[in-house]
């Protein structure tokens, strides 16, 4: 990313390194190479080696391991349940029949309840989306205000934060819920927001505040002199930069909060449960016939939009990732 | 317009000597209000004190030039000035207001960054126009102002475009644009050509030359090149932990450094130092190099000091002189034992009285390593350090 600054690194050094070993290096090797026409010229020759074909035979295997259920999944889900009691659970199915899609998205079964998981669909995406804004932004401005504004105690502030997101938020649990019930919001949308937001800040503001940590200082220093203040450095100067990090940010708030399981079986209450927690109630069904077919699509149904996150972001998925990982 | 010099208040290791003029150098007006007064100023980092009971008074339209090497607090002195970092104590002073504690904009002060910190997402005009958009100025009046520091730094074309597709040299013009739209008396320079490369640092030092002599602001620039504060400045503050060592016209540091460590830091290649003791002779003192004596007749001493003192003996390399010497100098025989070609100059590396010398000669030198030449210079010329205190003598 480029912030002003041309940086005479890289390409630079290396032609000097590689000057350096012109000169130095072995005299006689270089007359040599100049007449030409030896055998060592021109592009590196491709080398197929036992240890390459052994390290593609493992990837093969990896992969085929871990795309297995994948592929189990999508063919149960196709099939007729007749043809699912046969047995054979490789076997292509007979015809493409996308009944249980359809039934899994609109009239599955929760006890009473026959809408399907499209509830719960909605559901997460009422809950995800705010979450995600409100976390990332609450995480940049912090990010923001610990790296640039010398606020007091900063360094503490930062410190507690980080534990926070080293602490399994199990346990945490119980005091929120009764917190949440005393100032009457508990089982509320309202509710799982706040708690989406509070369990994304730590590691929002990690990322945040290394990206920040990252600029020069200088450009905070020119802003000052050209009279920003708090918000306005924030918004005109900071986070017209910070793109690629609000990218990485989203990512990971999406699949989080998407994938979150227990914080939105406990706070989010009866009628705002998000789809993980219906998935959960539609395959644990316990009366009448085990429906494999509905269970599976419904599954890739819920996994769906973080998949489609990944395919998506690509590139941008791996970083956040790594942001989790990043120096301190 | 008016330029005047105030003599410097108070210095901790330079013994007190006014900034007499010197051609080039402004003339002194002691009376005049100081456009920047910096007074007993205290900065710490946590525990670590970086620069102590520093006191430094700026004339309206001096070039002051800030030098010295990395850490010496140069630029910790231009930050607080800005007031982008607190201070412990002390006051600042910026057109007769006391700025001490005023948030950097309103110290009528514009700053160029070593960086450029340009707005990577802003384009070059809105770059220049951030500081008075927020200012809330007319958009007539705003873009008036662009345009004129568009044309005085010839940034007409370029007024669209991005940082990022801009080359170096006019990035730090634009960022220059930017200190200048804010119409103020103050100009702040970080070290604002160490980022380019030597023959656009020549070309942009030279501009700026041209810009201070045109609008006539007082500007405090801080660098650790000594051409750039050399050429630029009218006076010269020399630093070094913290503290300001000398100040004076370039003239006046280059010719009579009060210590041993500015004689060392101005020059290039730097003086040739000695280690010596002074000795009574029939008409005076001469200062005893090993087996070598140099008389000190012409020599110009603060004050007379006793014979048997240790010294620092140091000589320029351009006041050697080679081949025979006129009357009065001092001469001796030395044999060549490295000469270095630098095309305008050559460097011939001899010894005296044991210890290296370095001479600098016309490019067009015929002298050839292993030959004995006759080489001699000015003791007028020459500069004596105690020993111990390393003060001038």
């Amino acid at each position: 990313m480029s912030v002003g600054t041309a940086s005479p690194r890289g390409p630079h050094r290396e032609s000097a390194a590689l000057a350096f070993r012109g000169t130095a290096g072995s005299n006689d090797s270089v007359p040599a190479r100049q007449r030409g026409k030896s055998a060592e010229r021109g592009r590196r020759p491709r080398q197929l080696t036992a240890g390459r074909i052994g390290l593609y035979c493992f990837v093969a295997v990896a992969a085929v391991f871990f795309l297995l259920p994948a592929v189990v999944m999508v063919l149960t889900s196709l099939k007729t349940m007749p043809e699912i009691r046969s047995g054979s659970i490789f076997a292509l199915p007979a015809s493409l029949d996308l009944a249980a899609w359809a039934k899994a998205w609109s009239s599955a079964c929760t006890g009473l309840d026959c809408e399907g998981i499209r509830v719960g669909f909605w559901n997460s995406v009422i809950i995800t989306a705010p979450s995600t804004v409100f976390s990332i932004a609450a995480g940049a401005l912090l990010g923001y205000a610990l790296s640039f504004w010398r606020v007091k105690g900063a360094d503490i502030l930062f410190a507690v934060l980080l534990l926070g997101a080293f602490l399994p938020y199990q346990i945490f649990l119980y005091p929120m819920v009764r917190a949440f019930s005393m100032v009457g919001l508990y089982n509320t949308l309202l509710c799982i927001i706040i708690v989406h937001v509070v369990f994304g800040l730590p590691i929002m503001t990690l990322i945040f505040r290394n990206f920040y940590a990252g600029l020069p200082v200088e450009l905070f220093n020119a802003a000052r002199v050209d009279g920003g203040g708090f918000f306005r450095i924030f918004w005109n100067v900071m986070l017209p930069m910070s793109t690629p990090i609000l990218i990485v940010a989203a990512i990971l708030q999406i699949t989080n909060i998407w994938n979150d399981f227990i914080l939105g079986l406990v706070f989010a209450g009866r009628e705002n449960l998000p789809m993980t927690v219906q998935l959960n109630n539609v395959v644990n069904s316990t009366y009448g016939e085990r429906e494999y077919n509905l269970n599976m699509a419904a599954t890739i149904l819920t996994a769906a939009v973080p998949l489609l996150v990944y395919f998506v972001s690509g590139r941008w998925f791996v970083r956040g990732i790594a942001a989790g990982a990043v120096k301190g | 317009m008016s330029k005047t010099t105030a003599a410097s208040r108070k210095r901790d290791i330079a013994p007190p000597t006014t900034a007499g003029p010197v051609d080039g150098a402004p003339a002194v007006s002691p009376q005049a209000e100081p456009s920047v007064s910096v007074r007993e100023l205290d900065i710490a980092f946590g525990a670590h004190r970086v620069i102590t009971g520093l006191d430094l008074d700026i004339a309206p339209g001096e070039f002051l030039v800030l030098l010295g090497p990395s850490g010496c607090g140069k630029s910790t002195l231009l930050n607080a000035i800005a007031g982008l970092l607190d201070i412990a104590d002390g006051e600042i002073w910026i057109d007769g207001r006391n700025v001490t504690w005023a948030e950097p904009k309103d110290r009528g002060i514009g700053m160029v960054f070593q960086s450029y910190a340009l707005y990577p997402r802003m384009s070059v005009e809105k770059n220049l126009s951030f500081g008075l958009r927020i200012a809330g100025l007319p958009r007539a009046e705003i873009d008036a102002r662009v345009k004129r520091v568009a044309d005085l730094l010839q940034l007409d074309g370029l007024l669209k475009r991005r940082p990022a597709e801009l080359s170096g040299g006019q990035r730090q013009r634009v960022a220059i644009g930017r200190a200048l739209v804010r119409n103020v008396d103050v100009f702040l320079f970080d070290e604002p050509l160490s980022n380019l490369d030597a023959k656009l640092r020549n070309e942009l030092r030279v501009e700026i030359k041209k810009l201070h002599q045109r609008l006539g602001n007082t500007m405090i620039y801080v660098t650790h090149d000594q051409i750039e504060a050399m050429t630029l400045a009218d006076r010269i503050a020399v630093m070094r932990g913290g503290v300001i060592q000398q100040l004076g016209p370039p003239k006046e540091i280059y010719r009579r450094p009060v210590n041993r460590f500015v004689a060392g830091f101005i020059g290039s290649p730097s003086m040739n130092f000695f280690a010596g003791r002074l000795e009574k002779t029939g008409t005076g003192l001469c200062v005893k190099l090993g087996d070598v004596d140099v008389p000190l007749d012409r020599y110009g001493f603060l004050a007379q000091p006793e014979a048997g003192r240790e010294v620092t003996f140091g000589i320029r390399p351009e006041h050697v002189g080679l081949g025979e010497a006129p009357a009065g100098h001092f001469a001796i025989k030395g044999k060549v034992e490295l000469v270095e070609a630098m095309g305008a100059d050559t460097i011939v590396w001899t010894s005296l009285a044991g210890h290296p010398l370095t001479i600098r000669t016309d490019g067009e030198t015929e002298i050839r390593p292993g030959q004995t030449i006759e080489f001699g210079f000015d003791p007028a010329n020459a500069c004596l350090f105690d020993a111990e205190t390393d003060l001038r003598l």
